[in-house]
């Protein structure tokens, strides 16, 4: 069946299909078709004969390929669905393989487990609270799900409260759910946020730009003031610093820090520091 | 999809913020957003932009009979939308209070005010009158819709023309664009809103609230002012109890904020008018930087630069020195003459842009032009002799004066007037030009 779609696929597409390896960190547009390593052998010019012949090619010998964010498996091919650049991640062993992602630009968010994000506490109806996290619905969190929460130890939560927290279940049309302790029932950082600070919204590009293990940003920004900063996936970041007037300082540059080069950030964080 | 809720720690922080008179955008608290006004290739289309809550405003009109109370008024419509473009949380195709609060100042501020004159809009009292539509979409929002919606309204109405028309006896004529150049609308004065937000049961002031702002507002005040600070509309909402000496310290600063305000909107509609007439480009389109494009590869085609130079040498080597291909010039008429095979110019200084025209437009440009050309031929031809600047006054192009020297006054007439019985009968410009160069 998979064969099947694959032919019709590539008899639509013709000579379009790239090669995923040989589009990374380049542009890709919705609809566009790529091929994964292991195909580009068997699609190259005089092979296409003996494909059929392969004994093994239901087997993957090679390492396996992740769909990301923006790609879809179409067949046997990567099938894109976002407009933005085509990642790649080796995977731990190598040959092969790994992670493809595209990078893309954009503010609404789509829930996915695993990710820590900034939510608002909109109801709270029999033992789950309700909050908002800027997708197509709101989540779930159950009471319980607190670090030291029992049946009579209820969490102080209120409506409009701020909550640091991790999706367990985010699947497609169905409700997503989020939880404040990991794995080993620990807060580990999870849980309500203070009263104070100042939330603001980004884009999540600049989230996964801030959170990168190699931004300087960071660094940069933690030398200007003492603060306390809370990065949501959701595009969401929560910052508190002495005063107000440091606050507001922070969530501007922050934001501003989106579309600025290296340079520039410098020179703006040493004019910073002098006053 | 429902609106995001505002935490409490926003709140509380906006409310501190506010205290210390500070707001989250750096402004001050008298400070306006950015406002910048662009406009749409049509008139009558812009977009205002006052930070970043944009709206689309775009006039259109129509001839309708009309209302039996005011039968010589026209009559004036103004519609404000919010899609779910601007922000999610508002529902399409209902009206929410929101909205019609919204429209129904704008309406206030607009209609009552009485900035347009809607007598000229009459063209036969009782059965036909002009109905202008003020159509307003928010693309974006992001607080103080009311401003933004005030301003690109007035604007869309100043930047719009409509059809000219006239009327002789029973017999109402609607001219096209091209006959006749469409009339702007007479507006008396540029009515513009002004919102003041108020916290803290009206401790403090903000103008030009944003949209996080609006919601810890306890508040508003509204104030549509004219810039010789005459109140059009003044609206308080939300409950509170303010002062009398508030309400005048607003409508002190609304004055100024509207005074700026006009003097934009005037410059970018004289900047508007400047490009347009300087033929310039102009439009939507135009403001945005063409530089960026998201082609990610280009079609390389392999070429052979081993021997480039030593080929280019050898080809200028081979070939032959140009020859003179300059023949005698012809002189036409005093000040024009022609050398090699161009174009035939059988006329003045006056038909060298239409020439052009013709050569690009084909034959509906020609005929067009072939007609204005026979006034004007018949004018230099009886005018001509008497070697005085020429003002051709009869037809459209009323600009045009011709200086002709004194020298051969005789062969301009000759000239021009065989021209004429040529133009005359002959509309297609291609057949008429293989006649001459057959007489030549």
């Amino acid at each position: 069946m998979a064969e099947a779609v694959s032919v019709v696929a590539e008899s639509l597409a013709g000579d379009r299909a790239r090669a995923a390896r040989n589009v990374l960190g380049q542009v890709v547009l919705p609809g566009e078709e790529l091929l994964l390593p292991e195909q580009e052998d068997a699609e190259g010019p005089g092979s296409a004969g003996e494909r059929p012949l392969r004994l093994n090619a239901g087997t993957r010998s090679r390492g396996r390929v992740v769909c990301g964010p923006g790609l879809r498996r179409y067949g046997d091919r990567l099938l894109v669905t976002k407009c933005g650049r085509l990642r790649h991640k080796e995977p731990g062993g190598g040959s092969g393989g790994g992670v493809y992602w595209v990078d893309s630009q954009q503010k609404r968010y789509v829930p996915v487990k695993g990710d820590h994000v900034i939510g608002i506490v909109t109801a709270k109806s029999g033992d789950i609270f309700k909050v908002d996290v800027g997708g197509s619905e709101p989540a779930s969190l159950s009471y319980l799900a607190f670090e030291g929460a029992t049946k009579r130890n209820r969490p102080n939560v209120q409506v409009g409260d701020l909550i640091y927290g991790q999706f367990v279940v985010a699947n497609k049309d169905m409700e997503p759910e989020m939880v404040c302790i990991d794995s080993c029932g620990r807060a580990s950082g999870m849980g309500v946020i203070g009263q104070d600070g100042l939330l603001f919204k980004v884009t999540l590009g600049l989230i996964r730009k801030l959170l990168a293990p190699d931004c300087e940003i960071l660094q940069e920004v933690g030398k200007l003031y003492p603060l306390e900063i809370v990065f949501g996936m959701n595009g969401r970041i929560w910052v508190k610093a002495k005063t107000i007037q440091q606050t507001l300082i922070l969530a501007n540059i922050l934001e501003a820090c989106e579309h600025m080069t290296a340079d520039q950030r410098k020179q703006i964080f040493s004019r910073l520091a002098e006053c | 999809m429902k609106e995001t809720p505002l935490s409490n720690c926003e709140r509380r922080f906006l409310l501190r913020a506010i205290e210390e008179k500070k707001r989250l955008d750096g402004r001050q608290t008298y400070d306006y957003r950015n406002i910048k006004i662009s406009f749409g290739t049509d008139y009558g289309c812009c977009v205002v932009e006052l930070g970043k809550t944009r709206v689309l405003g775009q006039v259109s009109c129509e001839l309708v009979s009309p209302k039996l109370n005011r039968a010589t008024e026209g009559i004036l419509f103004f519609n404000l939308e919010l899609s779910q473009m601007a922000a999610p949380a508002f529902e399409p195709g209902r009206q929410s209070d929101l909205l019609v609060k919204l429209n129904r100042l704008l309406e206030r501020c607009l209609r009552n005010s009485k900035c347009i004159d809607t007598e000229s809009l009459c063209v036969v009292a009782g059965e036909k009158v002009w109905q202008i539509r003020v159509d307003l979409h928010l693309l974006n929002h992001d607080g103080n819709i009311i401003d933004a919606a005030s301003i690109a309204a007035i604007v869309a109405l100043c930047h719009f023309r409509r059809p000219d028309v006239s009327v002789q006896g029973d017999e109402v004529t609607l001219y096209t664009p091209e006959e006749r150049d469409p009339v702007p609308l007479s507006i008396h004065h540029l009515p513009i809103c002004v919102s003041f937000a108020f916290f803290q049961q009206g401790t403090y002031l903000l103008v030009d609230p944003n949209e996080r702002e609006e919601r810890v507002m306890d508040g508003l005040l509204v104030i549509a002012m004219n810039k010789h600070r005459e109140i059009c509309t003044i609206q308080s909402s939300g409950g509170i109890m303010l002062l009398k000496d508030q309400v005048l310290r607003c409508s002190k600063i609304a004055g100024v904020k509207v005074l700026e305000i006009t003097e934009l909107i005037q410059k970018a509609l004289e900047n508007d008018q400047k490009v347009r007439k300087e033929g310039g480009k102009f439009g939507f389109a135009e403001s945005i930087a063409s530089q960026r494009i998201t082609a990610f590869k280009m079609e390389k085609a392999p070429i052979d630069t081993s021997d480039v130079e030593e080929k280019a040498e050898e080809i200028i080597a081979e070939a032959e020195p140009p020859s003179e291909v300059v023949s005698n010039p012809v002189l036409w008429t005093p000040g024009t003459a022609q050398i090699g095979e161009g174009l035939e110019n059988s006329w003045g200084d006056l038909e060298d842009s239409a020439k052009e025209e013709e050569d690009v437009d084909g034959t509906d440009g020609a005929v067009i032009l072939g007609s204005t050309k026979m006034d004007t031929g018949v004018e230099v031809s009886n005018i001509g002799s008497q070697d005085a600047p020429i003002v051709l006054s009869d037809s459209e192009e009323e600009e045009m004066i011709i200086l002709e020297p004194d020298k051969n006054p005789k062969k301009i007439r000759t000239q021009t007037i065989s021209a004429k019985q040529e133009k005359a009968p002959s509309k297609k410009p291609v057949k008429k030009r293989k006649k001459k160069r057959a007489a030549n």
